[in-house]
C-alpha cells in the first residue's frame, strides 16, 4: 500500500480494520434507513381498503416474469424499450459486482483480499467484461433519456401539468446519479489496472472499457491507488444512498414493479369491481327474506363508521390502486394515449396515479423528502392550504377530470407496470354519484330513464319491440351449383 | 344486386315468453339491447342480424319487451345501485327462463353480462355476434355470396373498448370482415392500441368536457386517412409513437368504417358527417355488411 494512506505511526491492520468496520457502519445504517422508509411506505399502502388478491400464484407468476422481469409490455415502443432494456440489464448484471464490492468492503480489507469473486477465472474475465460494455452503453441510454426528457421540444407524454418541478426533476437526478455510479465504477476500474500494469501485475477479469481509459490517469502509484479507493467508496456509497432516495422518487418502480404486477387484477379489463355493500340492499329490496350479512365490527365489538360508497380520499380506495400509486414511473404512456386527454380534456391518468401518491403522503407518512406537486395556475380547484381536509377528491382530483373518462382501458392497457387509472376513476365517480348525487345533469336524466324506461333514452318501454315491425328478408336464390 | 327484385318473405321474431309457454327452449337468446330496440340506426343493425339468423335456421328468441338495460351506462357512471338492480332484474328474467346461452350485438351488453352478472347470480355463455357470425362463416352456415359484392372496397375496422381491451376480442371482426374478400386496411391505431369512439364509460348521454376537439372527431380523421392513404393526414395524428407507411392514396368513393358497437356507430357516423363524406364513405355494422353480402338483406 502507498505510504500516503498509511502513515508509519499507524499500524497497517488498524487502517484495514477502520476501513472495514466504516464500511459496515455505512452498510447497517443505510439498510436500515431504508428499511424504515419502506416500513413507512406499506403503512401508506395498507391504509387502502381491504380486497382479497391470494390465490392464483401460478398465473401470477406467469404474469411477473413475463411482465416486469420480461418487460413485455415495453416492448409495445421499440426505442424506449431497448434503452430501458440497458439500464435494465444494465442494473441487474453490475450489482453483482456490487455483492464482491460488499464482501470485499466487509472482508476483503481484513483478510487482505481484493476482487473476491476473481475465483470464477474465466467466468469472471466474462462478467467484468460485460459489466463495462453495460456500463458503457447505460450511459449513452441516460443520455438518450435526458435528451429525449430536455430537449426543446421534449418527448410529449414527459410534459403536462404534473410533469413539472419536482416531478421533472427527480426523473433528471436519477439519471444524474445513474451515470455517476458509471463513472465511479470505471474510475475505480481504471485505476486498479494501471495500478497492477505499472506494477507489472496482471489484474483478475477483462476490462475492455478501463484499457480504453488507461491512458487518461496519471502515472503515480499514490494517487492511482487513491483514485481506486475514491471510486470504490463513491460507486458504494452512491449505489446506497441511490437506494435511500428511491422510497422518495418515481424510481421506486424498479422495486415495486414486482408485487404491483403480482398483485395486478386477472379478470378482463372490461370487468368493474362489484359493490358488496349494495349488492346485500339490493337482494334485500328484491326478496324480503334475504337476510343482510351483519357490518363488520371493530375488533372490540364496537360498530365501525360506515364506509362510504367510492372513494373521496386515499383510504377508501382499495390497497392495490395505493399500490399502483408507488410503482408508477410517470412515464405517461397512459396520458399518451387516453382519448380524454388526446383531444385536449383535463384528464391524465398518470396525474391521478400521481396524486393518489402525493395525498397519502401529504396525509399519513411521507418518506425522506416529500414534494407534492403543485400545479399552479393549471389546477382547477381553489389552491388549498387546508392540507387536512384537502382530500384526494376535490383537494387535487376534479370532478372535471373523472367525467372526461371514455372507461377505453387505453391507459390499463398501456401500463407497463399493470397500474390501473381506470378504477380509481371509477371509485371517485361512485363517490360523486352516491355520496353527494353531483353526477353532470345530463347524466342523471340518463339514470332516471333507466330507472322509469328501462332504457338510458326517453322512450318508452312499450316500443322497445317496434324493431320487429314489417321485418322482411329477401328470399335467398338457390345456389348456384359450383362446378 | 339483382336486377330483378327477390321474393320477399316476413320474419316473425320468436318471443321468448311465447317459447316458454309451449315449453320450447331457444338454441340461443338473442339480446337486443337498447340501442338496438330504440335507435333508428341501430335497429337496421338488429333487423340485419335477425335476418341471418332467420337464414341459417338458428332457433333463437328475444326477451321483446321484457328486455331492460343491462346498467352499463349507470356502472360505467358510478351509480352502482342503479346498475345492481338492473342486473337483478334481468338476472331473474334470464334464469327464469333458464337461459344458457347469449348473443349481443352491443359490446356493452355483451360485457356487462358476461363479466358482470356472474357475480350477482348471472351465469350465462355469452357471445359478442362477431364471434357468432365468424362461427357461421367457418361452418360454411353463411356463405357470404349471392348478394353486394364488397371485392376491392377499403373497408377499416373501428376497434370497440369493450369487444377489444376489454375482451380481447379483436381477430373475430377482422376474419368476419376478410371473408368479404374487401380491401381491408388497419389504422395506425388499432386492436390493443385503438382509439375510443368517445362514447364509453357513459359519455353517450353527455357534453364531453372543454378540450380542443372531440374524441370521435379525431377517430374519424384517422379513419378517413387511412382509408385515404394520405400521409400529411396520417401524420397528424398523435397517440402512439410509431412511424407511418407511405401509403398510397385512394378514392374515397365507397369506403367503408365498419363497426360492431352501437354507440360507435353513432359516433362514427357523426363524425364523417361532420368531415362532409357521408356521400362518400358509409358506417356499416359487422351484421349488416354479412347480410348485404348475403344477399337477404331487404
Amino acid at each position: 500500500m502507498p505510504s500516503i494512506l498509511r502513515p508509519q505511526t499507524f499500524p497497517p491492520y488498524l487502517y484495514r480494520m477502520l476501513q472495514s468496520i466504516l464500511f459496515l457502519l455505512l452498510l447497517v445504517a443505510a439498510f436500515g434507513l431504508f428499511a424504515w422508509q419502506v416500513r413507512k411506505i406499506r403503512a401508506n399502502i395498507l391504509v387502502g381498503r381491504d380486497r382479497d388478491m391470494s390465490g392464483h400464484s401460478a398465473e401470477r407468476f406467469r404474469k411477473t416474469l413475463l411482465v416486469a422481469f420480461g418487460q413485455q409490455k415495453m416492448f409495445k415502443r421499440m426505442t424506449p424499450a431497448l434503452l430501458h432494456l440497458v439500464v435494465y440489464v444494465g442494473f441487474l448484471v453490475i450489482n453483482i459486482e456490487v455483492i464482491e464490492i460488499v464482501i470485499d468492503g466487509l472482508f476483503g480489507n481484513i483478510f487482505g483480499f481484493h476482487r473476491a469473486l476473481k475465483f470464477l477465472g474465466p467466468v469472471y474475465d466474462v462478467l467484468m467484461a460485460t459489466n463495462e460494455i453495460l456500463a458503457a452503453l447505460v450511459i449513452v441510454a441516460v443520455a438518450a433519456f435526458w435528451w429525449r426528457r430536455n430537449s426543446n421540444p421534449p418527448l410529449k407524454r414527459f410534459t403536462g401539468p404534473e410533469l413539472r418541478m419536482w416531478p421533472k426533476l427527480d426523473a433528471n437526478i436519477i439519471l444524474y446519479i445513474e451515470v455517476a455510479l458509471m463513472l465511479a465504477l470505471f474510475f475505480m476500474n481504471t485505476a486498479d489496472l494501471k495500478l497492477h500494469q505499472m506494477r507489472g501485475e496482471d489484474l483478475p477479469g477483462t476490462f475492455p472499457v478501463s484499457d480504453l481509459l488507461v491512458g487518461l490517469l496519471p502515472s503515480s502509484e499514490g494517487t492511482l491507488h487513491v483514485l481506486e479507493r475514491l471510486g470504490w467508496w463513491i460507486h458504494i456509497t452512491g449505489i446506497l444512498l441511490f437506494l435511500n432516495y428511491l422510497p422518495s422518487s418515481k424510481h421506486f418502480h424498479i422495486i415495486m414493479a414486482f408485487p404491483n404486477v403480482w398483485y395486478s387484477r386477472l379478470v378482463p379489463q372490461g370487468q368493474f369491481s362489484n359493490v358488496e355493500s349494495i349488492t346485500n340492499e339490493v337482494k334485500a329490496m328484491m326478496d324480503p327474506s334475504f337476510v343482510v350479512p351483519p357490518a363488520p365490527t371493530a375488533p372490540d365489538g364496537s360498530a365501525l363508521a360506515p364506509t362510504p360508497f367510492g372513494a373521496k380520499d386515499v383510504d377508501d380506495l382499495p390497497w392495490t390502486n395505493l399500490l399502483n400509486a408507488y410503482s408508477c414511473t410517470e412515464c405517461g404512456r397512459c396520458t399518451s394515449v387516453c382519448p380524454a386527454n388526446l383531444t385536449g380534456k383535463l384528464l391524465s391518468p398518470r396525474k391521478i396515479i400521481m396524486d393518489t401518491r402525493d395525498r397519502m403522503e401529504e396525509k399519513y407518512n411521507s418518506p425522506l423528502i416529500f414534494r407534492p406537486n403543485v400545479y399552479g395556475e393549471e389546477a382547477k380547484h381553489e389552491p388549498t392550504t387546508d392540507l387536512a381536509n384537502a382530500t384526494l377528491l376535490r383537494g387535487k382530483v376534479t370532478p372535471e377530470e373523472l367525467w372526461a373518462c371514455t372507461t377505453c382501458n387505453a391507459c390499463v392497457e398501456s401500463c407497463p407496470v399493470n397500474i390501473n387509472p381506470l378504477e380509481s376513476i371509477i371509485e371517485m365517480r361512485r363517490f360523486l354519484v352516491l355520496e353527494e348525487s353531483a353526477a353532470p345533469n345530463s347524466l342523471n336524466v340518463m339514470f332516471s330513464n333507466i330507472e322509469n324506461n328501462g332504457a338510458p333514452w326517453a322512450f318508452s318501454p312499450s316500443d322497445r319491440f317496434n324493431w320487429a315491425d314489417d321485418l322482411f328478408a329477401a328470399e335467398k336464390p338457390a345456389k348456384v351449383a359450383v362446378t | 344486386m339483382n336486377p330483378e327484385a327477390p321474393a320477399k318473405k316476413q320474419i316473425t321474431v320468436p318471443v321468448m315468453a311465447d317459447l316458454a309457454a309451449r315449453n320450447e327452449s331457444p338454441e340461443i337468446l338473442f339480446w337486443v339491447g337498447c340501442a338496438g330496440a330504440f335507435d333508428d340506426r341501430y335497429k337496421r343493425v338488429t333487423r340485419a342480424f335477425v335476418r341471418i339468423l332467420d337464414h341459417v335456421g338458428t332457433k333463437y328468441a328475444v326477451l321483446g319487451l321484457e328486455e331492460s338495460c343491462t346498467g352499463d351506462p349507470a356502472k360505467r357512471a358510478g351509480n352502482e345501485f342503479l346498475f345492481q338492480m338492473q342486473a337483478m332484474q334481468n338476472i331473474t328474467t334470464l334464469n327464469g327462463y333458464g337461459i344458457k346461452k347469449i348473443v349481443t350485438a352491443c359490446p356493452h351488453c355483451f360485457n356487462t353480462i358476461k363479466n358482470e352478472y356472474p357475480a350477482l347470480g348471472g351465469d350465462y355463455e355469452v357471445i359478442h355476434h362477431s364471434t357468432y357470425l365468424q362461427q357461421l362463416i367457418n361452418e360454411g352456415k353463411v356463405g357470404v355470396t349471392g348478394g353486394e359484392s364488397f371485392k376491392g372496397r377499403r373497408i377499416t375496422f373501428h376497434d370497440s373498448c369493450y369487444l377489444g381491451r376489454a375482451n380481447n376480442i379483436y381477430e373475430a371482426p377482422r376474419e368476419v370482415l376478410a371473408a368479404l374478400d374487401a380491401d381491408l386496411v388497419e389504422m395506425k391505431r388499432s386492436r390493443a392500441n385503438g382509439l375510443c369512439c368517445g362514447a364509453g364509460g357513459a359519455q353517450m348521454w353527455k357534453e364531453p368536457e372543454p378540450g380542443k376537439k372531440d374524441i370521435n372527431i379525431e377517430r374519424t380523421e384517422e379513419a378517413l386517412a387511412t382509408l385515404s392513404g394520405k400521409a400529411d393526414a396520417l401524420a397528424n395524428l398523435g397517440g402512439v409513437e410509431t412511424e407511418t407507411a407511405a401509403p398510397g392514396t385512394h378514392d374515397l368513393q365507397g369506403s367503408i368504417i365498419a363497426v360492431g358497437c352501437p354507440f360507435c356507430m353513432t359516433m362514427m357516423s357523426d363524425g364523417v358527417k361532420n368531415k362532409e363524406q357521408e356521400a362518400n364513405v358509409q358506417v356499416f355494422d359487422l351484421a349488416e355488411l354479412v347480410a348485404s353480402a348475403e344477399g337477404i338483406n331487404a
